[in-house]
């Protein structure tokens, strides 16, 4: 089978930002169990700035490694920075994902936008 | 890695080869490189070599040597005795049937055929993996040509009842080929005691080389040629012999062969232990297949609220080779449609592990897997968003 990239595998094997933030300010989970992934993310917001960011996964070593680095691509820019990343940014942070994987790298851009989308929806302040 | 350090449980995807056949094999690659077919020395030396593994794999079967045809493997076999059978036969009727647990060599030669005009009933399998006879029997029409159904499954281990399938297929003057490229070698087989028209093996899946196989056609059985050229295996598959395939399949078979039920209550021992250490030290844990009857060497399980691919890469990092059915190992969005036809869900059978046992695993590899397998599942689940209704 094809290789992932050491970036993929780091990630795989030492996945930052792993787990849950009790008082979110953002829930966003996306995915779907029947096809094998899903992907659910915290964030916590103060002056639309994200402060901090986890999340949990459940699929392959591609969706928990995008997973990991939208993490990190994410922590620490503003709202509007955060909407604007893309799934192909994710998977070239990464060294690239084999062609079968790609699929993964759409759910680390939506799961950030759903966690947006729900805190913004908490926040009363729409789309 | 060193190789030594290697934990091989993936048998059921392909075997290392061993030494005597490789050793068997060597001559046929270096200087007895004669044809065949050619009537001088090296080549009258090559006939020979051929014949004699004919030979040995028709002892195996306990089969006759004319009725032992070789190919390149077992997904060339499976083609050949569905296709071969149902081009020979279509005027006595389009009717085939088979199973929805089939490997896809069958299922997806049957999917071709649909296209030809044949009619292909896909039998369901119960919860163990094992067809209900009754269902075969009420499949059956005036125009079935073929049943088509495998020895014991690639992925759950499940045995068929062979024996039954032969005589309901005789009764009905249906022939019946089975895939048996999993059984051979891990189970005994005798030719004499069951109906089977046709059987496919292949020699990698018992520490035979790749890419070579055996279809055997019991006599009379009305079959077309699938490979057309010259005038090889008495003019029903051309092609120059693959001699040195050819020959270590024939070391192979007999060397798997010797001993079976020794290696087979061996290899029972591994997986019991394997099974019990398995699903007494993680929770939420699925057998699948049938408890008993199953492959000597079989373990399938699955892991409740995560995926296979994960586990497959966490025990790669221990030394570990093992499968899994889930839809990120087979390229596809679905998961193994084995595992889906048993009835499980979808994110169920996506959790899936296959280890696969061979008689050169160890009871202290065993114990192994088994020291190193519960936290890398525990550390999956900790990561996983469907476990947290605590």
């Amino acid at each position: 089978m094809e290789d992932y990239s050491k970036k993929v595998m780091d990630h795989f094997f030492n996945p930052r930002n792993v787990g849950e933030i009790e008082d979110a300010d953002g829930i966003g989970e996306v995915g779907n169990p029947r096809c094998g992934d899903i992907m659910r993310m915290y964030i916590k917001v103060k002056e639309n700035i994200i402060t901090d960011i986890k999340f949990k996964t459940f699929g392959c070593g591609a969706a928990v490694a995008t997973s990991s680095m939208v993490t990190e691509m994410v922590k620490g820019k503003n709202i509007n920075e955060a909407l604007e990343i893309t799934n192909k940014q994710v998977a070239e942070a990464l060294d690239g994902l084999p062609p079968v994987k790609m699929h993964c790298s759409n759910l680390a851009e939506a799961g950030i936008k759903a966690a947006i989308d729900d805190y913004y929806k908490k926040n009363g302040k729409g789309k | 890695m060193y190789m030594k350090e290697l934990i091989y449980m993936d048998n059921s995807a392909t075997t290392r080869i061993s030494s005597e056949v490789l050793d068997s094999m060597m001559p046929y690659l270096t200087t007895g490189y004669g044809n065949p077919s050619s009537i001088y020395s090296i080549g009258r030396e090559s006939r020979k070599a051929v014949e004699n593994a004919r030979e040995l794999v028709a002892k195996a079967l306990s089969c006759d040597t004319n009725e032992i045809y070789f190919t390149s493997g077992g997904s060339e076999s499976d083609n050949w005795a569905i296709k071969g059978v149902a081009f020979a036969n279509e005027n006595k009727g389009k009717h085939i049937i088979t199973t929805s647990i089939e490997h896809h060599a069958v299922l997806h030669t049957c999917k071709y055929l649909e296209k030809y005009g044949f009619e292909i009933t896909y039998l369901p399998v119960k919860s163990n993996g094992i067809i209900d006879i009754n269902d075969l029997k009420k499949a059956i029409r005036k125009d079935t040509i073929l049943i088509s159904i495998m020895y014991a499954n690639n992925e759950i281990g499940s045995i068929q009842p062979i024996k039954e399938i032969g005589e309901i297929a005789k009764e009905n003057n249906i022939y019946f080929h089975t895939d048996a490229v999993q059984a051979i070698g891990n189970i005994p087989i005798n030719l004499k005691e069951l109906n089977i028209d046709l059987l496919s093996l292949s020699a990698h899946k018992f520490h035979g080389p790749k890419g070579v196989g055996v279809l055997y056609i019991r006599k009379g059985v009305k079959i077309s040629n699938m490979i057309h050229g010259g005038g090889q295996e008495k003019n029903m598959r051309a092609g120059t012999e693959n001699v040195a395939g050819i020959v270590g399949l024939g070391k192979a078979i007999e060397l798997a062969t010797i001993d079976i039920e020794k290696k087979s209550k061996y290899l029972i021992t591994l997986r019991e232990r394997l099974i019990k250490g398995i699903m007494e030290s993680i929770p939420d844990t699925i057998l699948n297949g049938d408890p008993i009857n199953r492959l000597p060497g079989n373990v399938n399980v699955c892991f409740k609220y995560i995926e296979g691919e994960s586990i497959l890469l966490l025990l790669d990092m221990k030394g570990i080779c093992a499968s899994s059915g889930s839809a990120c190992t087979s390229g596809s969005l679905n998961p193994s449609h084995v595992l889906l036809a048993i009835g499980l869900p979808h994110e169920i059978a996506h959790g899936s592990l296959r280890l696969t046992l061979s008689e050169e695993n160890t009871q202290e590899e065993i114990e192994y897997v088994l020291e190193t397998l519960p936290p890398i599942i525990q550390n999956l689940r900790n990561m996983s968003p469907l476990i947290n209704e605590k």
